[in-house]
């Protein structure tokens, strides 16, 4: 142990800090990740606010555009493909005659909805099929993770696709039944519930993989053996003492994979398999005008920057978040 | 070593066999069939019945499922049913190699910036270089290929000039033994170098991130350092003792990666017009078009699959202590 790390410790001793505040401290020593975490926290109050949805849910009243000059879907047609800088338009309108600026903030809501729910989705099971598998009698275990080795081989991504033009397919004829509420719901949403799904249901195999190595390891831990000398029962060590230890690496693992879930979505509204038009998702909105990009460059390049700034702040925020949890790492 | 492999090549027969039904439960699920239009008008009810009676259609699920995982083995569809003149195979054929071509290059361009990257960050680390380079990827990684590839298209072929915008595999056809292009010819790198970068950048920045993280752990190893005392050239040092041990965390993603790359060709071949497998897997999708849905899967997980293998083989090189048996 070296002496940094010697007088570390002693300094968390005097301090009897918990090691989530510890890990939320060296966050802040972080700078890019600081950054990264501010640019999100800015994100999501632009998503919350960017039309009066809250508000209106709270004290009652219209919806209408609030940090948004217009609604996404606002067509003009005799503005259409106005350079950034008219005015009205701060951005800009694309093919349609909408307001980018207004569609780019709208955008917001996709990507970051994407990246909350599939996290979480994945999060959960992943760590339940982890722990239950580290958990289990080897023979279990061996067989719970020969299924996750098997899916590893699948083309996970193939099937996202075929998933998706499946769900798709069944929201434009409509149907009856549970099928028929989803399919609201997925409308209602702008079809985002079954990116949700679709997403989050596939990527949760390298979580379970993690979370059953990372409970293997905690699961020889003395204090586990403390516990279960004191009669704790599988549950309330699990709860209590597994938990507790093994969430800072998952949750690190799963930041780290976000910018893939707001990528992957874009990739599907890209090939026209992600959400419904006119949804304003940044995949879209590039898709939607790429063609034109020698003429009208700004209507690509606008929400191409604003998916690139996003990732990249999740990127910082994953990485300002493992150096925090694992300060082995720090600065590598 | 060889019984290994043999294993992983006897483990990937279920897998390929479960993606072979899933795939025909998931394309058949998607309501509406191949033959409902015909172009944009809409086919009546007898001809429909009997296009699905000539491709055995209307045959019982169990007996389609069954001719569906036969042709899968032998590899032959038979005629796509979205262009009824050519066979999947046919098309796969001539569309394969391009996209391949793709992949590979990109491979190729990521491996190769990316571990000088990352070795250069890591030995330097904490200095100006090291921060570039670690800003420089992370920036890569967060570029979707959808905006890298229309930013480059802008930039280099139509502000500059200088190289060609799209139709790669159009322009020059030869290929050699029907699969390798003429590697010496100008035309092909020119069409060649704007999508395999746009396709290979984001995967250069992560693998010149790993790259650094793990040489950075590799280094402060005990070996390392006796590497130094014997008196051991730092170059020598780094990368015959450090680089190939710190290779191993690379080899995991690269398994991943490669499935990345497949989709990531999706969106590079449409931005570029490149001819490759990637639209006609998206426009089967929307056709209904079975076979070459069938066809183009599975050409992409045995794809998968083989380079999972080659992956879980590589560890044996890199660290010689892994045995497998």
């Amino acid at each position: 142990m070296s002496a940094k790390k010697r007088r570390d410790a002693r300094e968390e001793e005097v301090r009897g800090r918990s090691p989530l505040q510890d890990a939320f401290h060296r966050l802040l020593k972080h700078r890019a990740g600081t950054l990264g975490g501010i640019f999100i926290i800015l994100v999501i109050l632009v998503a919350l606010f960017v039309d009066t949805t809250i508000p209106a849910a709270i004290f009652g009243g219209e919806v209408r555009p609030l940090i948004a000059p217009k609604h996404f879907a606002e067509v003009s047609f005799f503005e259409r493909d106005l350079p950034p800088g008219t005015p009205g338009y701060p951005l800009g309108t694309d093919y349609l005659g909408r307001d980018i600026l207004s569609r780019t903030l709208y955008g917001t809501r996709i990507s970051l909805s994407i990246a909350v729910v599939a996290a979480l989705v994945s999060l959960v099971i992943g760590l339940t099929y982890g722990i239950i598998s580290g958990f289990a009698p080897t023979r279990v275990d061996n067989a719970m993770m020969r299924f996750v080795d098997f899916l590893y081989g699948f083309p996970l991504i193939i099937f996202v696709i075929l998933l998706q033009a499946y769900f798709k397919a069944v929201s434009r004829r409509g149907a009856t039944g549970l099928v028929g509420v989803l399919v609201n719901i997925d409308r209602a949403l702008g079809g985002m519930f079954f990116l949700f799904v679709a997403l989050g249901v596939l990527n949760w195999i390298g979580m379970a993989r993690l979370a059953r190595a990372q409970t293997l390891s905690v699961k020889q831990k003395e204090y586990i053996e403390s516990a279960r000398a004191l009669g704790a029962g599988n549950l309330r060590i699990v709860f209590r003492h597994v938990l507790p230890n093994i969430l800072g690496p998952c949750i690190v693992s799963e930041t780290l994979a976000i910018p893939g879930y707001i990528s992957t979505e874009a990739f599907l509204s890209f090939i026209g398999l992600g959400v419904t038009p006119p949804t304003p998702s940044w995949g879209l909105m590039i898709s939607e005008t790429y063609a034109a990009i020698r003429t009208y460059p700004w209507e690509s390049l606008i929400p191409g920057t604003a998916l690139a700034l996003t990732t990249l702040a999740f990127n910082f925020l994953g990485d300002g978040l493992r150096d925090a949890f694992d300060p082995r790492l720090r600065g590598t | 070593m060889i019984q290994y492999i043999i294993r992983r090549l006897l483990w990937a027969i279920p897998v390929l066999l479960a993606i072979m039904v899933v795939t025909f439960f998931l394309a058949r699920a998607i309501p509406g069939g191949p033959f409902d239009f015909a172009g944009e008008k809409q086919l009546p009810e007898s001809i429909r019945k009997n296009l699905e009676r000539k491709y055995g259609l209307d045959r019982p699920m169990y007996e389609q499922l069954g001719k569906w995982i036969w042709d899968g083995i032998r590899f032959d569809f038979g005629p796509s049913y979205a262009s009824r003149s050519q066979t999947v195979n046919d098309i796969l054929k001539r569309t394969f190699p391009i996209s391949f071509q793709l992949g590979f290059l990109a491979l190729l361009f990521a491996l190769l910036i990316g571990i000088p990257l990352g070795t250069i960050a890591a030995v330097k680390q904490n200095s100006p270089i090291d921060y570039g380079a670690t800003f420089l990827a992370i920036l890569g990684v967060s570029m979707p290929t959808m905006m890298i590839g229309p930013l480059l298209m802008w930039v280099f072929a139509i502000t500059l000039g200088w190289l060609p915008t799209a139709r790669w595999g159009t322009d020059y056809t030869q290929l050699y033994l029907g699969f390798f292009p003429n590697i010496f010819s100008a035309k092909f790198w020119l069409h060649a170098i704007l999508p395999a970068i746009t396709l290979g950048l984001a995967y250069s920045a992560s693998i010149a991130r790993l790259t650094r993280a793990s040489l950075l752990q590799v280094i402060r190893e005990d070996y390392i350092k006796t590497a130094y005392a014997k008196g051991l050239p730092a170059r020598r040092t780094i990368i015959v003792h450090g680089l190939r041990n710190s290779l191993i965390p690379v080899a995991t993603v690269l398994g991943p990666m490669f499935a990345g790359i497949v989709t990531g060709s999706l969106v590079v071949e449409q931005i570029f017009g490149i001819a490759g497998m990637g639209k006609y897997f998206v426009t089967a999708i929307t056709n209904r078009d079975y076979p070459m849905i069938m066809g183009s899967v599975l050409v992409y997980s045995v794809l998968l699959v083989a380079a999972n293998i080659v992956v879980d083989v590589s560890y044996a090189w890199l660290d010689p202590r892994i045995r497998y048996d």
